[in-house]
């Protein structure tokens, strides 16, 4: 019962500080700002953690695109709603996501034609290589994906600038960024 | 992308959040999808030819408050839905009102009526082509909607989008009772509502598809 108490006592501590860096900023308040989404990595990576024990490696993953769903469904939150409320269905959504691609991905899986895709890999060694140029595999990125990455990290342009250029919103340009070097990294990882 | 170069990434050129975000587009929405509807009325079937007088039947008034009813439950459901985590909660009761009360009328009238009059009240002059013509003026405010909706934060997806077809079915009928002649509930109760059923189910199958994010 103590421990009980004890424990609401910190959930309800936690949901206060998190909703006034949270509500400051969506007054537009970027330290404040990075306060609430630091702390809100923290519980929901512990969150993440005790939901998916078999499933570790993916943790960081949904993790982080939880958060880019919060940033990008802060504008439907209405102050007076409960925070927890609200980022928990946002939490709940991006997880059933999850398990849904993963369902699918299992679903897909068939021993017999990975074999054969490794018999033909082994053939050749020079593609492995090749598919390490940045420009190759960039190449292989949609556009909403390959222009951010040009324009923010090879370019150096700021968020503002390469929405600009791009004609992309600035939030667009920060998913784009996000999911690109996600792909990026999955290809040379080899997964896809 | 390690987590924290996400979170400087999101932080970086934050910008002020507007208030009153999900109202705004979804009314944005609403009134874009009704005006397109009404054009298209006006410029294809034109308004009923007796509409200046029968302005002063409540009949009519009736009849256009039972769309408008739905017309708002629905805007309400999908303001509900488009918040994650929010509930729907009285939203739902506001829905059932008008349909019950559309429902007993007919019933009422069905059962008073003589035999021989009680299809001729179902299906008036225009059944044939109610139902078809309710569908064709939802699509407006059916991409309307959906276009609002996809720009806010649904978690209910199936839900979201037969309520969001739902509310594109009822402006279509408010809309369409500018140009449609019947002034019998029970031709409401059957036409009209299958009008705006159509777009409902559409709209729970298109849901997972369309509103994702």
């Amino acid at each position: 019962m103590v421990s009980t108490n004890r424990m609401s006592t910190t959930v309800e501590a936690a949901e206060i500080v998190l909703r006034d860096c949270f509500l400051a900023g969506l007054a537009g308040d970027a330290a404040q700002y990075r306060a609430f989404l630091e702390g809100l990595t923290g519980h929901m990576r512990a969150y993440l953690r005790r939901r998916l024990p078999k499933a570790q490696d993916d943790v960081e993953d949904i993790l982080q695109e939880t958060l880019l769903a919060v940033h990008n469904a802060r504008h439907t939150y209405r102050e007076g709603q409960p925070l927890t409320a609200w980022l928990h269905a946002i939490a709940r959504y991006k997880l059933m996501d999850f398990f849904r691609a993963h369902a699918r991905r299992e679903a897909l899986h068939d021993p017999f034609d990975d074999e054969h895709e490794r018999i033909f890999a082994a053939s050749d060694d020079e593609p492995a290589n090749a598919r390490r140029d940045i420009g190759v595999l960039l190449e292989t990125l949609p556009d909403r994906h390959r222009l951010p990455i040009v324009f923010v990290k090879l370019q150096g342009l700021s968020v503002a600038e390469a929405s600009l250029a791009s004609g992309m919103s600035e939030s667009a340009i920060k998913v784009g960024v996000h999911r690109g070097l996600k792909a990026l990294a999955a290809r040379l990882r080899g997964d896809a | 992308m390690k987590t924290h170069d996400l979170i400087t990434n999101l932080t970086t050129g934050l910008r002020p959040v507007e208030r009153h975000a999900v109202g705004r587009r979804l009314a944005l929405s609403a009134m874009a999808g009704m005006l397109v509807a009404t054009l298209a009325v006006l410029l294809t079937g034109g308004m009923r030819p007796d509409m200046g007088p029968v302005l002063d039947d409540p009949v009519f008034w009736l009849k256009s408050a039972f769309p408008a009813t739905v017309a708002v439950a629905a805007l309400v459901l999908c303001g509900r839905l488009s918040r994650p985590g929010a509930r729907t909660g009285a939203g739902w009761l506001l829905l059932a009102l008008p349909l019950l009360a559309v429902w007993s009328a007919s019933a009422w009238l069905i059962a008073s009526a003589p035999p021989a009059l009680r299809m001729q009240l179902v299906l008036g002059q225009t059944w044939r082509v109610c139902t078809f013509n309710v569908v064709a003026l939802s699509l407006p405010s059916f991409m309307a909607t959906f276009w609002a909706m996809r720009g806010l934060a649904p978690t209910r997806l199936t839900l979201a989008g037969a309520v969001a077809g739902l509310l594109a079915g009822a402006q279509a009928v408010l809309v369409y009772t500018i140009y449609c002649a019947e002034m019998a509930p029970p031709f409401w109760a059957t036409w009209y509502v299958l009008g705006m059923l159509l777009p409902t189910a559409a709209g729970a199958m298109l849901g997972r598809r369309l509103l994702r994010w």
